[in-house]
């Protein structure tokens, strides 16, 4: 079973480097869901698979009988799921604007903020004159 | 004693609901907020006082570690704490000056004081998990801040950003769920004590794993490219928030498990590190000395003087480990005041670009001033804080032989200068070229853009002629951090005394 797991954890985290390697941001997107379901998967079967043992403390003992599951790694699991979920929703919206923004999927498009001697974005802002700033920094006070 | 270290994380989390609530009126906004960042500042510094006394434990919801989780202040984490708090003042303040309305009203404030709660808990955990949440949250709201205001520029830089940070939390989980594999438990002082007794081998695979995960937060070479790409993008204050905290947060935490953790092996972990250092302190310069605009130099910075604290914890020696605290305090002030003066060169010209940059010494002589002191600071020109950041650094590396690296510290220290002057030479001294736009040319910026500047500047200088307490400070968290002992007689033996006696 741990064999099964192991192969399982390596696949998904093959597959999602792979697609995170890929020029294409959607492919981004499903490699980054991909690598969080892995890495879950992965504490899953690192804190131990054992089969139809709950950790509970039978009837007049005082301690468990091991072996028994270990419930702590689903709590992260549960966790994790929940933060990456969040997460994701966040960079597939973002996506969704950056494509918007860009009119492409082309990660190898992406390369404005990395430019050398490029100006800042500052610089392709209307130049609006100080008294309006001020004022409109201020209209709130 | 223990509201006092849950304080760091209620604040700022009432904070951010208030101002979340409040998001619409931006005059009770700006007040709030300011009142609250100065609260957490004073709360930051009583703490520091208390921790002074020995590491101030608390256990959440009474669960004694190492079941449940802790949060643990000691020196280090207090004295980062306060600093945070320091320039996230500043960086608020200069906020409510700088921001426009659109951004105020989507939930800057609110999302200033979530990033802050990240951070703080960062800082105060005691659990490896613990921290990979408080992780989460700073960098939700870094996510959101970066981004907000969603231009062409910010999404760009919010792509790389994003995706290489969601690859640094999956290592960082993967890597927690294997040493929950292999030790059972997740608390720090627990771990450290457990540790020992594991395969060394399998402890350097996990010591690599949270290395590049926290080296990706951190901006340590080869992994800082989401860096220079994202954080020329944003409005000013969020920079200048993002160069102060959120890569520090990184090195905090490299610090704090390549000090607790993994000290298995340190010939084979901390050699790496050493090699990662220097490569960080040079490629970051080299990086700088190529760009041709205000914030996209300051960034390749601060991947740089990274390099600078990583090689004190490298040396893995006390006055290594000093420098590095030391390093880290004197950075982040210095480097948020760097970012908030660039966004007065770049509001005078409309422009970061040095080519369109000039004569500003004429019109603005104390602003040319003003940017000297940080500006110095960096470079390691005394009498001011880096100078002593830098002569540490390279103290500690002569006296634990490692020759090469500090030889590389040297030449970075004067690159480092070089590229300051030449941003001095472009903005402030050459004459104004004739195709740029100047948008303010009265010479006077309001209060709130010029105080915080004024504070920070103060406070390098201060650290800079007046060292000895934190150089004092740095080296009690240096011999703290190093004594891994009494990290976990004070997280695992108070605990038990206290559900001995009932608790608080």
């Amino acid at each position: 079973m741990e064999l099964l797991f192991a192969l399982m954890v390596g696949t998904l985290y093959g597959c999602s480097l792979y697609l995170l390697l890929r020029r294409s941001i959607v492919k981004l997107a499903v490699g980054l869901i991909l690598l969080g379901n892995g890495a879950n998967l992965l504490i899953f079967s690192a804190g131990g698979l054992i089969r139809g043992r709950p950790p509970l403390v039978p009837e007049g003992a005082t301690t468990v009988p091991a072996p028994y599951a270990d419930p702590l790694p689903q709590a992260l699991i549960l966790t994790a799921i929940v933060i990456s979920f969040g997460v994701l929703v966040f960079a597939v919206a973002l996506i969704y604007r950056t494509y918007r923004a860009l009119s492409t999927d082309d990660l190898d498009d992406l390369t404005t903020t990395d430019r050398l001697g490029e100006v800042t974005e500052a610089a392709h802002r209307p130049l609006v004159p100080i008294a309006t700033i001020t004022q409109s920094a201020d209209d709130g006070r | 004693m223990e509201l006092l270290v849950t304080l760091p994380l209620l604040i700022p989390l009432a904070l951010s609901l208030a101002l979340f609530a409040a998001r619409r009126h931006r005059r009770a906004s700006r007040i709030i907020a300011i009142a609250g960042a100065t609260i957490l500042l004073t709360v930051a510094a009583a703490l520091l006082v208390v921790t002074h006394d020995g590491i101030q434990v608390v256990a959440i919801g009474e669960w004694p570690a190492p079941y449940g989780i802790v949060l643990v202040a000691d020196l280090f984490s207090a004295a980062m704490l306060l600093v945070c708090a320091l320039v996230s003042w500043a960086t608020i303040v200069y906020a409510t000056g700088w921001m426009d309305a659109e951004r105020e009203r989507t939930g800057f404030y609110p999302l200033v004081f979530a990033l802050l709660l990240g951070v703080n808990g960062a800082f105060l955990t005691g659990d490896l998990f613990n921290l990979y949440v408080w992780f989460e949250v700073m960098l939700m709201a870094s996510f959101v801040l970066l981004v907000l205001g969603t231009e062409k520029g910010q999404v760009e830089g919010g792509i790389k950003y994003v995706s290489l940070n969601l690859l640094a939390s999956t290592f960082f989980l993967s890597a927690t769920g294997i040493l929950y594999g292999i030790a059972g438990t997740l608390n720090f002082a627990h771990l450290s004590s457990v540790l020992a007794y594991v395969d060394p081998q399998i402890l350097n695979i996990v010591a690599v794993l949270l290395g590049i995960a926290f080296g990706i937060k951190a901006a340590v070479f080869p992994l800082f490219f989401w860096l220079p790409a994202s954080y020329h993008t944003p409005p000013v204050p969020v920079s200048a928030l993002f160069a102060g905290l959120l890569t520090k947060v990184g090195v905090y935490a490299l610090i704090r498990v390549f000090t607790l953790l993994f000290v298995h092996d340190p010939g084979w972990t901390h050699t790496l590190l050493l090699f990662c250092a220097a490569l960080t302190m040079l490629t970051g310069v080299l990086g700088a000395l190529a760009q041709h605009d205000v914030r996209r130099i300051l960034s390749f910075h601060i991947v740089s003087q990274i390099g600078y604290m990583i090689f004190g914890l490298a040396l893995y020696t006390p006055l290594g480990l000093a420098s590095s605290v030391f390093y880290l305090i004197h950075h982040i002030v210095v480097k948020t005041n760097l970012f908030l003066l660039s966004g007065l060169v770049e509001r005078t010209f409309g422009t970061g670009s040095l080519d369109r940059l000039g004569g500003l010494f004429r019109t603005h002589a104390w602003l040319g001033v003003l940017f000297l002191v940080p500006a110095f600071s960096l470079a390691g020109v005394p009498p001011l804080s880096g100078f002593l950041a830098k002569l540490l650094v390279i103290r500690a590396g002569l006296a634990a032989q490692a020759y090469l690296a500090t030889a590389v510290a040297v030449l970075v220290g004067l690159f480092t200068l070089l590229s300051m002057l030449k941003i001095w030479n472009e903005a402030f001294w050459k004459a104004r070229p004739d195709h740029s736009m100047i948008l303010h040319d009265t010479g006077r910026f309001p209060a709130r853009l010029v105080v915080p500047i004024v504070v920070l500047a103060s406070v390098t200088i201060l650290l800079g002629i007046a060292g000895e307490p934190l150089l004092a400070l740095s080296s009690r968290a240096a011999a703290q951090l190093l004594d891994p002992a009494a990290y976990q007689a004070a997280v695992l033996g108070t605990v038990t005394v206290q559900a001995i006696s009932g608790g608080v």
